[in-house]
């Protein structure tokens, strides 16, 4: 042992090799050069980031305290923000679990098919729920159902997602039992699809009703009905301490929402 | 084959029946009793518009008609704004990223201590729970238009969500490390640097890198309430009735959103 402690001595342990280094660094270098670039080139007014602690906290100041002789406006505004979630939760279930069907590997009829259900799926992702609100409050006029609409086109392809990958890792057995019996594929999927994937929707929905809620709150911003259309008309009055309440109202909403989400997905899993 | 049952079966009265999804007949129908009325009430409450609705397919074959072909004219217009909304989103997500360190160490049980526990949970739920268009509303009501407001609301978002699966991240480590270095006698913010953070980093580069995702798709929306970005470019498309350009913005988004959805699964992949 002691013959090799002189070799052993120059030795030094170091974490990464030179090539790992290198890219370390490498990275590093490129993350500082997007750093200067973005802080340099973008369009601020630099006295403006300086004077914002005191914008903010002259905003809380007039915030404070809240007013609440309009709740009976924001609790009716409320009521429709939770109708505008749950109408769309339950309306994008009917359109989601089709196009799930198709854009599952092991459903799917043919190759078309599965390629327009990802179409449909991606396409839905990508936009917004508020870009939505956006196109449909231009087609269909502000109100309820442009909102409900936007929640729904964006609901199909997160549910239709989800469903999609339950139904592609259900047990192959029951399936292949069924045909083997000479089942029709209709009874093909209600008995041997459809228990399977039963707890996996249950969760998606309770899951997907709870972002809506979240969702439907800002819909109103772009006149899409809901709590945001009071929140908007507030902002503009000026009636900061109205705006406030809201938000309070807000995190009520929110809150409940999660526990009964909690609840339910205790009660159904 | 349905029709086909032997006299026997007719006698015992054994035909298979599938076992209905809720046992209890009276939860049973009481559940659909209950989503009936609910969808009745909610229809009738509602205030829909109908007469302007049925003026919606009209409109909507204007609104598409007029989309197409996509019209990339402006493209100088395009340009700067998705270079704004990726500046605001690096930039918030760098400090978002940043910050969410600290908060996430005030946020897990087994390395804050009590008080300080609570409060960095505080900070987490405040920022959670509202949605980023609400925020960015705020901020731009608070420091005015432009990039600033979109930059501040989404590091406000970045945190609310980095840190906290971070945290959750921290409360999960392999304890025995942090024990080896207490044993040898190392100081609070030593076991941080050398027993925690080892264990959350990759996790962490990881979320950076699906934030960054996120901010992406965020910067296109708070544009639309004045946050800077091109989402206020979209907005301004479609108040002039400009769906041709509005048209090719969304497809912009689209496309930029899932090369961004690669990128940050490809790094994720490597990292993991």
């Amino acid at each position: 042992m002691v013959d090799h402690a002189e070799k052993l001595a120059d030795r030094l342990w170091s974490r990464y090799d030179r090539k790992e280094q290198l890219i370390r660094y490498g990275i590093y270098f490129a993350t500082l050069v997007a750093v200067v670039w973005a802080v340099k080139d973008i369009d601020i007014f630099w006295p403006w980031v300086w004077d914002a602690p005191n914008q903010i906290q002259s905003l809380g100041s007039r915030m404070w305290p809240p007013e609440f002789s309009a709740w009976n406006a924001i609790f009716s505004a409320m009521l429709e923000t939770v109708h505008i979630a749950t109408l769309s939760t339950m309306l994008t279930i009917f359109i989601a679990l089709p196009v799930s069907y198709i854009a599952a590997q092991n459903t799917t009829p043919n190759k078309v098919t599965l390629w327009l259900g990802r179409f449909i799926l991606v396409s839905s992702r990508s936009v917004n729920t508020i870009i939505w609100a956006l196109l449909f409050v231009a087609i269909f006029g502000p109100g309820v159902l442009a909102g409900i609409l936007a929640v729904m086109f964006r609901s199909i392809g997160f549910i239709g997602k989800l469903m999609g990958e339950a139904i592609e890792e259900i047990d192959r057995n029951p399936v292949e039992a069924m045909q083997a019996t000479g089942a029709s594929k209709m009874k093909v999927v209600l008995y041997a699809i459809v228990p399977q994937v039963m707890p996996a929707f249950f969760a998606i929905i309770i899951l997907r009703w709870d972002i809506n809620i979240r969702e439907s709150t800002v819909l109103g911003l772009v006149g899409a009905g809901g709590i945001g259309v009071l929140l908007q008309g507030s902002i503009d009055l000026f009636a900061w301490q109205t705006v406030a309440t809201i938000l309070l109202a807000i995190i009520v909403l929110v809150i409940v929402g999660e526990a009964v989400t909690s609840i339910l997905r205790k009660k159904v899993i | 084959m349905t029709g086909v049952r032997t006299a026997a079966d007719a006698q015992s009265g054994r035909v298979w029946k599938k076992p209905p999804f809720i046992a209890n007949p009276w939860i049973r129908y009481g559940l659909i009793a209950i989503a009936m009325t609910y969808l009745y009430w909610a229809f009738s409450t509602l205030p829909f518009n109908w007469e302007r609705v049925s003026e919606g397919l009209p409109r909507a074959a204007r609104i598409f008609g007029g989309a197409f072909p996509p019209s990339f004219e402006r493209g100088d217009l395009l340009w700067t704004g998705f270079k704004e909304s990726f500046q605001i989103a690096f930039l918030a997500t760098l400090m978002g990223v940043g910050l969410s360190v600290p908060i996430a160490v005030m946020a897990a049980k087994n390395v804050a201590p009590l008080p300080v526990y609570l409060l960095g949970r505080a900070l987490i739920v405040i920022s959670r729970s509202f949605h980023p268009v609400i925020v960015a509303i705020l901020f731009v009501a608070a420091v005015g238009f432009g990039p600033l407001a979109g930059i501040l609301t989404l590091t406000l978002y970045s945190i609310g969500f980095v840190a906290k699966l971070l945290a959750e991240e921290i409360e999960e480590i392999d304890w025995g490390q942090v024990e080896a270095m207490r044993s040898v006698g190392a100081g609070y913010f030593k076991i941080l640097i050398y027993g925690v953070f080892p264990q959350i980093v990759p996790r962490q580069i990881g979320l950076s890198m699906y934030q960054l995702d996120s901010n992406l798709r965020a910067s296109a929306v708070v544009g639309i309430v004045g946050a800077g970005g091109i989402g206020g470019t979209l907005m301004n498309a479609f108040g002039r009735y400009d769906y041709a350009f509005a048209f090719a913005i969304l497809l912009m988004i689209i496309g930029i959103i899932l090369v961004s959805e690669g990128f940050s699964g490809w790094v994720r992949k490597k990292v993991w």
